[in-house]
């Protein structure tokens, strides 16, 4: 079997077979990166997968998961501006959460060096939209990298680093879900461990560091020069790629992986555009840009999302006096999903029409598949806690979801959790909703990562301005929906053992009075907490725990001599009163075709948590398989 | 175009990321170059999860065209045939292990079963070689992908990947009991295909 982290840490130039997200790791290495940290969001979680891969004692940086976006920015430029070359990642919307942060690394003399890794998600495969956050390296003067596949992934890091660390600057490396996910044979060089100095540098003559008033100037001045100083580097740099298709009446100006799609499109086109793909998005390299539209007499900017190199391209065209067609964005849905080689397709047919080859004859006789959304898997606790909790509430009641696997809980039969917004966002929206109304109570969810990476501030607020609602923690001891990562009420970080800061600690220290707490499995009980706490004046808290099933049953399968276990339906008792598969709704229960029901052995993980919902009591108890 | 791509399908939690990984490993053992993409995050609790495999000289992106798929592998009858629809090619191949993990709808009687029977029809009118596989008392579901393995083997369903290159893949990704457990499996005889 082969081992990743043996790989990552090789001294002689490799090549190996890996994902966009392991080959950004193993560029880090051969950078001298010396601080990393993130927050665990798709498509990015892998990277950190791969760095534990490697054992803590050979691992040749420092990386946390900090406690949410913003913190694991801050860490990364205290890191650089003692010295050492950092880093940061996280998922598409997290810059959000970071971009208090974000905003002022321009501004600053980062002596290290920082680059700061992002993971957008056109098609909104795992986010909550699908933001364009190349916005945010506009509004704060950072230049944008933005690499096609696994191998640029690699360079592409290496030439950022080297960037920051030469300009003080912080250099955004813009990935996408299908750049970190794709796998392919990556070519990587030498590892020569180097001796680091630790000293810490530091140092305020590097200053200014505190922007206040007129010491903001210079300090944006500094900025201005440095995004200068990044166009004319973009100008000569090799990142950009020139395909020279001799056409010198259509050209395609594009980026990353859309390129690709558009390489794969072009295979059998009628006739080849030149291409100018740009792997520095921001700043653009004005002169290369305009000698290519000099050069063409119709040029297509090919860009995903939103049209922020049209406008600029554009302009740089007025500007230069340049009579070249320029088309962009045509309709609604060219601002809308990732640009696949099926997109590309639909993209450019509408500009030039007769560019591609006729499409072929679709298939026949297509039948209507029910669709399958994701769902809570078998055992899991927050299936217990809906079912209960729907019991408590009435059908006018309002319920808030927040981000995580319980979010799923809007889908039926449960549909709780009607409203979401972002990490952490549920106990304000929540206090608003209970503005004016005395009629419909509201209850709002919480996870417990998200309790403390973003939620902690709405609690305060609902309790200092006295908000009447009820918050549900649902708490199952992980960071479930990114591939459970530890949490700081796990007992454990990403390197160590460390002490609990168990939630209800911190709700008492917010002097909360009423908290109740209770193992989802206990359904009844559940129930009867949360219609107290709906009655409760103020701000009240349900803790509606149980650890996550799937780490947990992950966890028995890997220990010896472990035995499955599954439950059964007695087809003597039951009735088919049917609360199992349409209210409780467990994926393992199976609608046979003559109506009966039944549970998918390959489902199952015998948790026994359906037990308590058949009212004829044929669900029989786990058994050892 | 020498290109071979291969679409891979089914429900999140079936295994579709190892059969995946050991294709990809096993076509660059064999020398072909070769690219895939996963479909990871929310899509594991319970949803489709789909992997893109492509095989060829020429090949820029990871992610196959609709309608364009030489193979499909479905680990899951219901994705198998909408795997079959969206990406198959006329006259293309169809492998699937022939179990089902009831979507909400039919489990809710919204919606009804796709029976294999749905299949047959579909990929006969499309002029689409089919293999359904299936193993009696397999132990463990997570192995079902191995017996769809060991049919792409035998029907040299990757022209160019011999066994040798299978096991290699599969010794490069599992170790001691697992190991043995699935390689056992992918030589068995008691793998149905029809």
């Amino acid at each position: 079997m082969k081992q990743m982290g043996d790989m990552l840490l090789k001294s002689n130039s490799f090549s190996e077979i890996v994902m966009g997200n392991t080959a950004l790791v193993r560029a880090m290495i051969e950078a001298g990166t010396r601080v990393v940290t993130s927050y665990p969001g798709s498509p990015t979680p892998e990277i950190a997968t791969a760095i534990k891969s490697i054992p803590q004692k050979l691992r040749p940086f420092y990386f946390e998961f900090s406690t949410n976006e913003k913190v694991a920015t801050e860490v990364a430029f205290g890191a650089a501006v003692n010295g050492h070359l950092s880093t940061v990642f996280f998922k598409s919307v997290g810059l959000n959460v970071a971009s208090d942060t974000f905003m002022q690394l321009s501004l600053m003399n980062i002596i290290g060096g920082m680059v700061v890794v992002i993971g957008d998600d056109p098609g909104a495969n795992s986010s909550q939209n699908e933001q364009d956050n190349r916005h945010f390296a506009h509004m704060s003067y950072t230049p944008v990298f933005e690499p096609a596949n696994p191998q640029e992934v690699y360079t592409f890091y290496l030439a950022a680093a080297k960037l920051a660390q030469k300009m003080h600057m912080p250099v955004l490396l813009r990935l996408t879900t299908h750049v970190c996910h794709a796998k392919e044979r990556v070519g990587f060089g030498k590892y020569e461990p180097s001796e680091f100095d630790n000293t810490p540098k530091f140092n305020t003559a590097n200053g200014p560091y505190i922007p206040i008033t007129s010491l903001v100037f210079p300090q944006k001045q500094r900025a201005l020069k440095n995004i200068a100083h990044v166009e004319s580097y973009a100008e000569t740099s090799n990142l950009n790629t020139f395909f020279n298709n001799g056409n010198s009446d259509k050209g395609i100006i594009t980026t990353g992986l859309v390129n690709l799609s558009l390489l794969d499109v072009l295979e059998n086109a009628n006739e080849k555009p030149d291409i100018l793909k740009l792997g520095i998005v921001y700043p653009i390299p004005g002169k290369l840009i305009s000698d290519f539209l000099k050069t063409h007499k119709e040029v297509k900017v090919l860009e995903e999302l939103d049209n922020v190199l049209e406008k600029e391209i554009k302009a740089l065209a007025f500007d230069s006096g340049c009579s070249v067609k320029i088309f962009g964005k045509q309709d609604d849905d060219d601002w809308m999903g990732e640009y696949t080689p099926d997109k590309v397709d639909t993209v450019l047919r509408k500009i030039w029409p007769d560019l591609l080859p006729q499409k072929s004859e679709p298939l026949k006789g297509m039948v209507t598949i029910p669709a399958r959304p994701a769902q809570m898997c078998p055992g899991c606790g927050h299936r217990s806690a809906f079912h209960a909790i729907k019991k408590a509430l009435a059908n006018t009641d309002i319920t808030v979801a927040d981000i995580g696997c319980h979010t799923l809980g809007f889908l039926p039969p449960y549909k709780m959790g009607e409203l979401l917004m972002c990490m952490g966002a549920s106990t304000g929206i929540g206090s608003g909703l209970s503005l004016y109304n005395d009629s419909r109570k509201v209850v709002v969810f919480m996870g417990d990562s998200t309790f403390f990476h973003a939620g902690m501030p709405g609690i305060v607020n609902a309790v200092f301005n006295r908000h009447n609602i009820t918050m549900i923690v649902m708490e199952n001891g992980t960071t479930a929906m990114t591939g459970h990562q530890d949490h700081a009420a796990s007992g454990k970080n990403f390197n160590e053992i460390t002490e609990k800061i168990p939630i209800r600690s911190v709700l008492e220290g917010f002097r909360i009075e009423n908290i109740y707490e209770t193992d989802t499995y206990n359904q009844d009980k559940l129930t009867e907490f949360v219609k107290q706490a709906v009655q409760d004046k103020g701000f009240s808290v349900v803790i509606a725990k149980h650890p996550c099933m799937l780490k947990f049953t992950r966890e028995q399968r890997r220990k010896p001599g472990y035995k499955a276990r599954k439950v059964d339906i007695d087809t003597n008792i039951c009735d088919l009163r049917k609360e199992c598969i349409e209210q409780f709704g467990c994926p393992s229960f199976t609608r046979q075709d003559d109506g009966r029901i039944s549970t998918n052995q390959d489902l199952c993980v015998g948790d026994g948590s359906c037990l308590q919902t058949c009212p004829s009591k044929a669900i029989l108890t786990p058994k050892k398989i | 175009m020498n290109a071979r791509d291969i679409y891979l399908t089914g429900v999140g939690g079936q295994g579709i990321g190892l059969i995946s990984e050991i294709l990809l490993r096993a076509a660059d053992h064999a020398q072909l170059k070769v690219k895939v993409v996963d479909t990871h995050g929310l899509a594991q609790r319970g949803g489709i999860v789909v992997s893109h495999l492509r095989i060829g000289d020429n090949i820029n992106s990871p992610l196959i065209r609709e309608g364009k798929a030489d193979l499909v592998i479905a680990l899951e009858r219901h994705e198998a045939l909408r795997g079959a629809q969206t990406f198959l090619k006329p006259g293309g191949t169809l492998v699937y292990y022939n179990v089902v993990w009831q979507p909400l709808d039919v489990r809710l009687n919204i919606a009804r079963e796709i029976k294999p029977e749905d299949i047959s029809l579909f990929c006969k009118e499309n002029n689409i070689k089919a293999f359904k596989v299936f193993v009696k008392n397999l132990d463990e579901a997570r192995m079902q992908n191995i017996a769809l393995l060991q049919c792409i083997n035998n029907k040299n369903l990757l022209p160019g990947v011999e066994k040798k290159h299978y096991i290699m893949a599969m010794s490069d990704l599992l170790a001691g009991s697992m190991l043995e457990k699935n390689l056992k499996l992918f030589e068995s005889k008691s793998i149905l295909v029809n």
